[in-house]
């Protein structure tokens, strides 16, 4: 019986103590008509070794093409020492630090993982994490609703530049909570937030204004002129931003005149690898004076009996266990193994680590936008600096051709044509310090071939013979 | 020591951050850093060293047996770890086009498929990211539902005293009302007081079962009845599916909407509190409003179900499709099992629960339900030794962490007074459960004759008993260098 102990003796013995003669007499509280025959569908259970060959297989069948998308999941380099580290089963195998003092590992390793990510965003305080980037977002807003007790509209402020799947998952989250989420515009020829559609509301009762650095453009954004603006007319900022590459950028804490009030994101770049989407890592850091309105779970430093330094969760009176229907947010769990993972990548990169790391992606970037924009028929959509994505313009249609190049096992960038129909046929670029010149250069030299193919044939081809 | 602590200016893992230097020129400086983020700056071994050992500070299952109620801590194959850490799988971009993406799409659609026989669901969604995500994409294909029926007026969901603090919080989250029902003193759902608060604003009701005091809800069919008959929907709370799994589907019982754990019953990782994955399943009616994506199959090959096919969809939840790797790591898990040994995690779980609980009460504990069956956990009220020696459920529970058992879940739920939530699971031999009851009569032992041991435990640990009160008090909540 796989992962069960029991002998046949055993089941005896335990069944005479309880005084039942058989497991199935442990059931007879449940009314018989209720319960289900065979699971016909379910197949039988297979040994570890040929579940091994199947998910072998399955693995390679998705082959290993070379990554150019980055859209909210970055490839980055992923040291060793993270996931031989996280996977400790004294790590992995552990629950939610109810029990503080059998639980320093983790407790004093959160504790860690709050520290950094306030070094890294200069807030005040971070929260232990969230389910990932998007959700973070979603939770911010509403604890922005809650800390902004001046404002009544519940009117949030949301960028056209931040990432299509965040504005999604926000709708979702906090669409039953009458909050209203008004789109603000982006600037066409930089891909900025339009600072001038924003003046439109100056004035209006405004309860956060979302401000994401990069954008999903890859642009950075005017944060200072976004962060005034919020405080001007009374708005809680948001800020969103990629960890790692606020190792170069300016911190959240310092935009604008006082810097934001919230700032969260997505910590995949941490050491965390693509894996489908998930599980990733959604952090949130705050000013001390809305800690009380963060969710999720916080550790704090104590003492034990004898005045030792020690570990525990802590401000529990936000939480659904203790307040129930008046809880901040119904989260429960974090991204515990994530912030592992994460703790010890940021301590092994450390500050210098980082910058070097993000300004290698940046670089490679700016070769690969160099490269493809020596084609004919590709050029970038934007004048505005970028930090490790672009937009790139493309004279031919985005899906048949990252298609093509997906044939040469080249994921060729994401195609921006569902989410900006307004940008035309337009690709989104991204080249992190994993990929060579190499493979940039073979990017280029396919893309090069398949536009100039598409150029004489601009019908799309019924079969794709690439 | 904190890692912080250990820094010395100038030193680090050189061997991990990429060689040359590079040009930052094109970011205009008024975008960038002043001064470099104050990380902690070390080499690689003190990094391993450090965190190796803060691992070796905590209790967890591959080192202790950990009988926290209501969290399923059992064994979590090491199996399903190095499978779905394949690089094949770790490399996979979320946005991979489907060519490159069929061999994990595979398994999710399997795993859809094994969720839905299991529980007897007519569909099932894996993109929620945890339970608590999951209960609120249930609440919220409930509220749908109501709405896209015009049916406004459904303002109330119904939550039984015994819930978890989740469930509330989610039907606040969903901006409906809660209504409290009282649990009987046989552990089951006051039915009157259910036809009470039934009426045109029930929305529907939330439910555990086996319900958090650990026994099976006999007359859930009644249930399911009266709250349909009044125009509201039934949601599941899969907290509990390890119990049943394979022996009663929620599906069966009348259920609209359920979230499974899969942390829980289908054995992925707890890592220290996440990541979950609470996948749902919905009875027909809710099928439209299911979160996006999933994955369809049409007997050649695998294809995503996005917005365009469910245009009623409440959403996306994520930014992507969920905690694919927790997910991965289930299906990896289920297909060990087979058909046959889903059932056997109902039976043993049950086994191991009944035996302990017996064994337990023999010795003179006092079970909070002790004409029920236990299901794959019970309630321990220590009432009498809180009254007759002064000792808490608190202090049994730190005591137990001396003789290396984690404590179960203290203090809920909230209705049992000094209450001790016990779920052994079927991954645990019974040499284990009968160390847990010699335990325990130890620590009873201890507090008739040496009371002060047990109020002041534990004595064993890193650290003593700490001052939550302080924690609270005096934020502290990251690392400050002396110069700031």
């Amino acid at each position: 019986m796989p992962f069960i102990p029991h002998t046949a003796d055993d089941v005896n013995r335990m069944l005479s103590s309880i005084g039942v003669d058989s497991i199935e007499s442990l059931f007879d509280e449940i009314p018989e008509d209720l319960k289900c025959g065979a699971l016909d569908a379910i197949p039988t259970g297979m040994s570890e070794m040929e579940i091994t060959e199947l998910m072998r297989q399955r693995a390679a069948a998705d082959g290993q093409p070379a990554c150019f998308i980055g859209a909210g999941a970055y490839d980055h380099h992923i040291p060793a020492a993270v996931w031989e580290l996280a996977t400790r089963g004294e790590f992995y195998t552990a629950y939610t630090p109810y029990q503080a003092e059998a639980s320093q590992g983790t407790l004093q390793l959160l504790y860690e993982y709050q520290s950094m990510m306030t070094a890294l965003t200069g807030m005040d305080v971070s929260n232990a994490s969230l389910y990932d980037g998007a959700s973070a977002v979603a939770e911010s807003i509403l604890m922005a609703v809650r800390a902004n007790r001046k404002s009544k509209s519940r009117r949030v402020l949301l960028p056209r530049s931040l990432h299509p799947a965040y504005r999604k998952t926000v709708q979702t989250i906090v669409h039953n909570q009458k909050i209203e989420l008004v789109e603000v515009p982006f600037d066409s020829a930089t891909g900025k937030t339009d600072l001038d559609a924003l003046d439109s509301y100056s004035g209006d009762d405004i309860t956060a204004l979302v401000v994401p650095q990069p954008n999903f453009f890859g642009v950075l954004e005017n944060v200072d002129a976004l962060t005034s603006w919020a405080k001007a007319n009374g708005a809680i900022s948001i800020a969103v931003i990629n960890p790692l590459v606020h190792a170069i950028l300016k911190p959240p804490g310092e935009w604008g005149d006082e810097g934001v009030d919230i700032c969260c994101g997505e910590g995949q770049p941490l050491g965390i690898p693509l894996s489908s989407g998930g599980p990733y890592l959604g952090f949130i850091c705050c000013r001390q004076q809305h800690v009380r309105q963060m969710p999720g779970r916080i550790i704090g430093g104590t003492e034990d009996l004898d005045g030792k330094r020690g570990y525990a969760l802590t401000l529990q009176a936000r939480e659904q266990h203790i307040r129930r229907s008046k809880a901040t947010s119904n989260i429960c769990t974090n991204q515990g193994l994530m912030v592992t993972a994460a703790t010890i990548y940021m301590a092994l990169l450390g500050g210098e680590g980082m910058a070097q790391t993000a300004a290698a992606a940046h670089a490679n970037t700016g070769r690969l936008v160099e490269k493809l924009c020596s084609i004919d028929g590709v050029d970038t959509l934007f004048d505005s600096p970028v930090f490790h994505e672009s937009v790139l313009r493309i004279n031919a249609t985005p899906k048949n051709v990252l298609r093509s190049l997906a044939a040469h096992n080249v994921l060729g960038g994401y195609d921006m044509s569902k989410e900006y129909p307004e940008l035309g046929d337009a690709i989104l670029v991204c080249a992190t310090e994993k990929r060579t010149e190499q493979q940039i250069e073979s990017f280029r030299d396919k893309l090069d071939r398949i536009m100039n193919r598409q150029a004489k044939c601009p019908v799309t081809p019924k079969f794709d013979q690439t | 020591m904190l890692i912080f602590e250990q820094s010395q200016s100038g030193r680090r893992a050189t061997a991990q951050a990429p060689g040359s230097a590079a040009s930052l020129e094109s970011i205009p400086e008024s975008l960038r850093r002043e001064q470099p983020a104050v990380l902690p700056e070390v080499s690689e071994m003190q990094t391993v060293r450090h965190y190796t050992r803060l691992s070796q500070k905590n209790f967890s299952i591959d080192t202790h047996f950990y009988p926290l109620g209501s969290c399923t801590m059992k064994y979590n194959p090491r199996g399903c770890n190095t499978l779905a850490m394949l690089p094949g799988f770790a490399a996979r971009h979320p946005y991979a086009p489907e060519s490159h993406s069929q061999g994990f799409m595979a398994c999710m659609y399997e795993l859809q498929e094994i969720l839905k026989e299991v529980t007897g669901m007519r569909e099932v969604s894996l993109t929620p990211a945890a339970g608590a995500q999951g209960e609120f994409t249930g609440i919220a294909m409930i509220k749908a539902y109501h709405d896209a029926k015009g049916d406004r007026e459904r303002s109330e969901i119904i939550v039984p005293d015994a819930a978890h603090g989740t469930n509330p919080a989610t039907a606040v989250m969903c901006g409906y009302k809660v209504r409290e029902i009282l649990t009987k003193r046989d552990g089951d759902i006051d039915i009157d007081a259910l036809k009470n608060v039934l009426g045109p604003r029930t929305a529907g009701i939330m439910l555990t079962n086996p319900s958090t005091v650990g026994v099976f809800e006999r007359r859930i069919r009644e249930i399911a009845d009266l709250v349909h008959q009044a125009g509201g929907l039934l949601y599941y709370d899969g907290a509990n599916l390890n119990a049943i799994l394979g022996k009663v589907r929620p599906g069966d019982m009348g259920f609209d909407a359920i979230h499974m754990n899969l942390h829980k019953t289908f054995s992925t990782p707890h890592g220290g509190g996440g990541p979950g994955a609470g996948p749902v399943g919905v009875s027909e009616r809710l099928i439209p409003y299911l979160p996006i994506p999933m994955v369809s199959y049409d007997g050649d090959s695998y294809q995503w179900l996005t917005e365009t096919e469910h245009p009623q969809t409440i959403g996306q939840l994520t930014a992507f499709s969920g905690n694919a790797s927790v997910l991965l790591r289930a299906y990896i898990y289920a297909k060990m099992l087979g058909r046959e040994g889903m059932v056997r995690v109902a039976e043993y779980a049950t086994l191991n629960a009944n035996y302990l609980m017996k064994l337990l009460t023999e010795a003179g504990f006092q079970a909070a339900y002790p004409e029920r069956r236990a299901s794959h956990e019970f309630i321990l009220t220590l009432k009498k030794e809180a009254k007759e020696l002064g000792i808490s459920t608190m202090d049994f529970a730190k005591r137990m962490l001396d003789y290396g058992v984690h404590a179960p879940t203290t203090y809920f739920p909230l209705l049992i007074p000094e209450c001790l939530l016990i779920e052994p699971t079927e991954t645990e031999s019974p040499e284990d459960l009968d160390n847990f009851v010699e335990v325990m009569q130890k620590i009873r032992h201890e507090a008739e004759h040496q009371p002060e041991t047990v109020t002041s435990a534990p004595h064993r640990m890193p650290v003593k008993r700490l001052d939550d009160v302080k924690a609270a008090r005096e934020l502290d909540l990251r690392w400050q260098s002396q110069e700031s």
